[in-house]
């Protein structure tokens, strides 16, 4: 077991970006948070708060999510890494489908319902890892030869753009987590992150990392 | 030190390695401030064309027959100059064909708009046909129908008249029965 991040639990933390990264993305920033809890139930508040998203958010909001300033700057963001958002959907895209598809934001648990409110309300990419399976702060980084994602068949190629921490991988930037390092029945401690792109100012990220953290501290 | 650069000069002559057929220079490249202010360049006019496809997204809805997807370069990871222009070009052109589809239905639509005028002054003129906001390119599920009041008699009279629905299905969906109703 890694030693704890060293990140406040009361605001949030810029995490480091590789500097071949900055130069080519200027508006690329990570912000991390620690919640000193894991997840489990969903409350009976956070599923009315979820009902109350769901009444609010319609299908003409999912139409025009596009062309807002946020969603745009994520989609831009994924054509700028070789994504396609039509075939791997921002977060606030994918939610908003899942919206569409069945008449509302369904309650999972509470770290995925905090995740779910955080990224609807402020529209910003928001992920969790247990925090005591990582190791110092997270950054971004594109990955060397022969760097694998843990518990994933085969190496990543070189030069792909992963979320890390001092050691090693910890996910795709915007994809797959490495095995064991999210959150599971049994973490204790919950480390947030947000993934800031260009165009999405910093006050957006901070309320979405606070707003996740409010609904799980409950 | 002229002894080193003696020493340096000895060595490539001793090299055999060597070919004379390629350039003695290296081949010029664009310095790499000038690589990243052209990809920087490049992702700004991705980022418009993204715009424009997301305000035509907007504006083609509830229309359908539309395919906005570009296909995924492969990443996550920082693009070459090469492929950004491949996938500016590649927006460009989904813009344009997007563009011309939605060009196309509205031309469809406005004649259609223009039937359903004449259907309204003369049914008679138009005897069964079937006219949906779908062909109007409105949303909803109500349509104009140009039938004979009273059935078989008003055919052979000549009596037309347009209908229009009641509009869509209800979300909950059929009623239910009458006993489940009462138990509810």
């Amino acid at each position: 077991m890694s030693d704890p991040p060293a990140v406040d639990e009361t605001r949030p933390e810029v995490g480091w970006i590789a500097a071949e990264l900055q130069q080519e993305f200027p508006g690329l920033a990570l912000m991390q948070l620690v919640v000193e809890r894991g997840s489990g139930r969903s409350t009976k508040e956070v599923k009315e708060r979820l009902k109350l998203l769901s009444d609010r958010f319609s299908g003409g909001q999912a139409i025009n999510m596009r062309h807002q300033p946020i969603p745009w700057a994520y989609r831009v963001f994924y054509r700028h890494i070789g994504l396609d958002p039509d075939e791997q959907r921002t977060p606030v895209e994918e939610l908003a489908l899942d919206r569409m598809k069945h008449g509302g934001f369904r309650s999972h648990n509470l770290l995925d319902d905090a995740l779910t409110i955080a990224i609807v309300e402020s529209g910003v990419a928001v992920r969790a890892f247990d925090a005591d399976r990582v190791s110092g702060p997270l950054g971004i980084r594109p990955t060397a030869a022969g760097e694998q994602l843990e518990g994933r068949p085969g190496e990543l190629p070189p030069g792909t753009l992963v979320v890390a921490d001092a050691e090693r991988p910890l996910s795709l930037l915007f994809g797959a987590l490495a095995q064991g390092r999210g959150v599971s029945p049994k973490t204790k401690r919950t480390l947030l992150i947000a993934i800031q792109v260009g165009g999405v100012p910093a006050i957006a990220v901070e309320e979405a990392l606070w707003l996740a953290a409010s609904v799980l501290r409950g | 030190m002229p002894a080193r650069k003696e020493f340096l000069l000895s060595a490539v002559l001793d090299r055999t390695d060597l070919t004379t057929s390629g350039p003695l220079v290296p081949a010029t490249t664009l310095p790499e401030t000038d690589e990243r202010l052209a990809r920087a360049d490049l992702r700004g006019q991705i980022a418009r064309l993204e715009r424009q496809l997301g305000e035509l997204f907007a504006s083609a809805f509830p229309r359908r027959g539309f395919e906005w997807k570009v296909g995924a370069i492969g990443g996550p990871r920082v693009l070459s100059t090469g492929e950004l222009e491949r996938l500016r070009d590649a927006l460009a052109m989904r813009l344009r064909d997007v563009q011309a589809e939605l060009g196309r239905q509205a031309d469809v639509e406005e004649a259609n708009r223009g039937l359903l005028e004449s259907m309204i002054a003369a049914p008679e003129e138009h005897r069964w046909v079937i006219v949906s906001n779908q062909d109007i390119g409105e949303p909803g599920c109500r349509h104009w129908h140009s039938r004979p009041r009273w059935g078989i008699l008003g055919m052979l009279m000549g009596w037309w008249r347009l209908r229009i629905s009641s509009g869509c299905p209800l979300a909950a969906g059929p009623r239910p029965p009458a006993s489940v109703a009462r138990s509810l």
